[in-house]
């Protein structure tokens, strides 16, 4: 369980687990937070980070259920404990949010992201792409002679692999979604 | 009962079902639909401000005086502009608000239209939550959710925005239920937390209550629980700016204010005890000083109803989430059911070593000559008013932080001041909120000339609606407080800290149908102060004090609380590079 789940409506949750350890060392933490998906719920969401001064490394919204209106907003945050907290308090305290959940902290869970990748090149460059693609389970989905487009899913340490072997043989362009997680689990 | 209305039908069909009765406002092309209603009704009072700013603070004064949401009524673009900083202000300092804007139909949102303006981008930041209604059918549940944001949880300022075509447009009115909003704040605090809490009561040996606007906020009852555990335990308590009046000024145990303008015993306390039971407060700046030298040697308690708060400054040894009268009510019951225990012997002591703090008598002056002293003016004040039925504003600055220090405060609710913004020109049309909520108070708002003047137009809206608000200026013909902090930090260049042009204040006063007085001999000062007390009518005192005095005691910007400057002999070089980076 978080640190600090602010979960609206709960009366019992415990203020033991408030109490944080002060340090000064920066974490990365990726927290899921459910939203009401209503207009602007995404500039407070972000007005927050950026008025607090707080940072974003990923960002990735939808609605993942349409019927009650809810969006699922996955941030990938860096801070020091003191700040991931004030971060998941101050979420908490946005009246369009539902529920704040710290996948670092609330067990095991996994992280995917997809991914995108333009390579132009031509002979053995082109073949080592395409092999590399191959190694790293991308698949290709546009091609043209001089060109490949990559789609590649994984964690966001696999893309950055991926991307620091496509750089010399030609990349050109590249697409991230951002990261999207879930607890794993029942 | 649902019924079908027009929507800016439903704006004062749902105000009324709130129980509003009053509405301070200003109206102008997008509203206007939403003011023929209130023309042809005569359940809600409509003060119509000079200023949108007014209308905010007015609405303000009137929500902290009554305990009830205020409620603003202004148009689209300038009208909500304006606003902002009162909802800036409202949210600082957890007010609850509700204000309504007009704005440019939905069809010409985005088209850059006459007085358009985004108005719920730009009020985003400065509201606890807000809306954009683009449907007249869900009208009136947006404005019933609204005072349930408002007054939830940590109060604060919501605003809705209602298209101009949505308030021409008929659809069906809900009337308020119950809230099914997911938006339920835990008021209980954790059992557990709170046993914790009790058992540390029982074994401190140098206590003190620190407590601040929660306990106002919270209502009534839950000054009366702090009022029975801080006599039951005997533990001295001290008050941000926010929470005067939350324990009894004459109490027993009362310290006095704490902080950087706070009273010295209050200070000391805080720096030196073993068990700081914060209630409400936020460990402001203000109160803290320097952080990494605050309160050394204490165990530290905090009760707040926003998680947000606990752990962002200071970090709480025990920390309880909830609602302060509920939390009073459960601190209560377990330390009673343990057997009311203190530490009485290591109590004496705590008491003895305070007492010493007290005597060092840190708010004394000597009013001599004649010139009057802005201290003295408070205190003559306080002498000749603490027996009414008195509500008190302030503006900003040093006369602020004298009231502060001056007036008592015996009951919550008397005492509205700008507290975490500080927002000059916040106690003028404050004061004429008040003065709504409680027609028959007296109510005065201290200010300073400079303060006074950025929402004088004010005194129209006084004198349009008999209210008999005064206004004690304590006139040094400066801006008080940046004059103080040139004097300490920047070798005395007063760069604009001064008017060159003040008005004549009696003849501004009489210009608009007020009555005006003029004192300047501390010999005629009560006579005077008498004066505008007996007025039936808005008065402008203008009080004209020493023109040069500054705010003592003083917690220097970086400094720590036991190392407070008491008068100016203690001032030359205090305030090092680092502290006069702070404000």
């Amino acid at each position: 369980m978080s640190a600090l789940k602010i979960k609206k409506g709960s009366t019992s949750h415990s203020a033991y687990n408030l109490r944080p350890t002060f340090s000064d060392v920066e974490e990365r933490h990726t927290l899921a937070v459910l939203v009401e998906n209503e207009p602007g719920v995404l500039a407070r969401v972000i007005g927050l980070f950026s008025g607090r001064g707080y940072n974003i490394e990923s960002l990735t919204v939808a609605e993942v259920d349409h019927t009650g209106h809810l969006s699922r907003i996955t941030i990938v945050t860096t801070g020091t404990p003191q700040v991931i907290e004030q971060i998941k308090a101050q979420l908490g305290r946005i009246v369009s949010v539902h529920e704040v959940h710290d996948l670092t902290v609330e067990g095991p869970s996994v992280e995917r992201e997809l991914a995108m990748f333009k390579v132009s090149g031509q002979g053995e460059k082109r073949v080592e792409a395409l092999r590399l693609a191959d190694i790293f389970r991308a698949n290709v989905v546009d091609s043209t002679l001089e060109s490949f487009v990559f789609e590649i899913t994984g964690a966001p340490d696999k893309i950055d692999a991926f991307a620091d072997l496509m750089r010399p043989l030609g990349l050109v362009e590249v697409a991230r979604t951002g990261v999207a997680a879930l607890p794993r689990g029942d | 009962m649902t019924r079908q209305m027009t929507g800016a039908k439903m704006v004062v069909q749902a105000l009324i079902d709130q129980g509003v009765d009053t509405v301070f406002g200003y109206p102008g092309g997008a509203v206007l639909p939403i003011y023929d209603e209130i023309f042809q009704q005569n359940s809600i009072k409509h003060i119509l401000v000079r200023h949108e700013q007014g209308a905010v603070h007015a609405a303000e004064g009137y929500a902290r005086a009554t305990g009830k949401p205020g409620v603003c009524l202004v148009t689209s673009g300038p009208g909500a502009t304006n606003a902002v900083t009162g909802l800036t202000d409202a949210l600082m300092d957890s007010i609850p608000i509700v204000v309504l804007t007009g704005q440019v139909p939905t069809f010409m949102i985005g088209s850059d239209a006459f007085q358009e303006a985004d108005t719920v981008g730009i009020t985003r930041p400065c509201t606890k939550h807000n809306w954009l209604v683009k449907e007249t059918d869900g009208l009136s549940g947006v404005i019933h959710e609204a005072f349930h944001v408002a007054t939830a949880g940590r109060p604060g300022p919501v605003l809705i925005d209602i298209p101009k075509d949505v308030q021409f447009a008929t659809g069906t009115y809900n009337p308020p239920k119950p809230s099914t909003s997911h938006y339920q704040p835990q008021v209980k605090g954790d059992m557990e937390a709170i046993t914790e809490l009790a058992a540390a009561i029982e074994t401190a040996k140098r206590p003190i209550f620190y407590t601040g606007g929660g306990v106002i906020n919270s209502g009534p009852g839950a000054s009366q629980l702090l009022r029975e555990l801080v006599d039951a335990t005997g533990f001295p308590i001290t008050s941000t700016l926010m929470g005067l009046g939350c324990y009894p000024a004459s109490g027993k145990h009362w310290m006095g204010m704490l902080g950087m303008h706070g009273l010295y015993e209050a200070n000391m306390a805080m720096h030196d005890c073993d068990l700081m039971i914060n209630i409400g407060a936020r460990f402001d700046d203000r109160i803290t000083g320097r952080i990494d030298a605050f309160s050394p040697k204490s165990k530290k308690a905090h009760i707040d109803i926003d998680p947000s708060s606990i752990n962002k400054v200071i970090k709480a040894d025990i920390p309880i989430v909830g609602d302060v009268g509920h939390v009073l009510e459960d601190i209560l019951k377990v330390w009673k059911s343990r057997g009311r225990k203190t530490n009485q012997a290591a109590l004496a002591q705590w008491r003895a070593k305070i007492d010493e703090w007290k005597a060092v008598d840190c708010l004394k002056f000597t009013q001599e000559g004649k010139t009057i002293r802005p201290q003295h003016a408070l205190a003559r004040l306080e002498a000749l008013t603490k027996d009414h039925d008195r509500y008190i504003c302030t503006e900003v600055g040093q006369h602020q932080m004298w009231a502060a220090q001056y007036l008592g405060f015996e009951d919550p609710n008397r005492w509205m001041t700008s507290g975490g913004l500080g927002t000059m020109g916040y106690g003028f049309p404050a004061s004429i909120g008040v003065q709504m909520g409680h027609p028959e108070a007296l109510v005065i708002n201290v200010a300073g000339e400079a303060s006074w003047l950025m929402n004088m137009q004010e005194l129209g809206t006084a004198m349009q609606f008999n209210l008999p608000v005064k206004q004690f200026i304590l006139n040094n013909e400066r801006l008080g407080m940046v004059r103080q902090w040139q004097e300490l930090l920047h070798g005395k260049r007063y760069s604009h800290s001064w008017s060159e042009s003040l008005p004549d204040f009696v003849k501004l006063a009489e210009a608009f149908g007020a009555k005006g007085i003029i004192c300047s001999d501390p010999d005629d000062l009560d006579e005077a102060i008498m004066e505008m007390i007996n007025h039936d009518g808005p008065v402008l005192f203008d009080c004209l004090v020493e023109k040069h005095e500054n705010c003592f005691p003083m917690i220097p910007s970086g400094k720590a609380h036991n190392e407070m400057l008491l008068g100016e002999a203690e001032t030359q070089g205090v305030i090092d590079a680092m502290g006069s980076v702070l404000v």
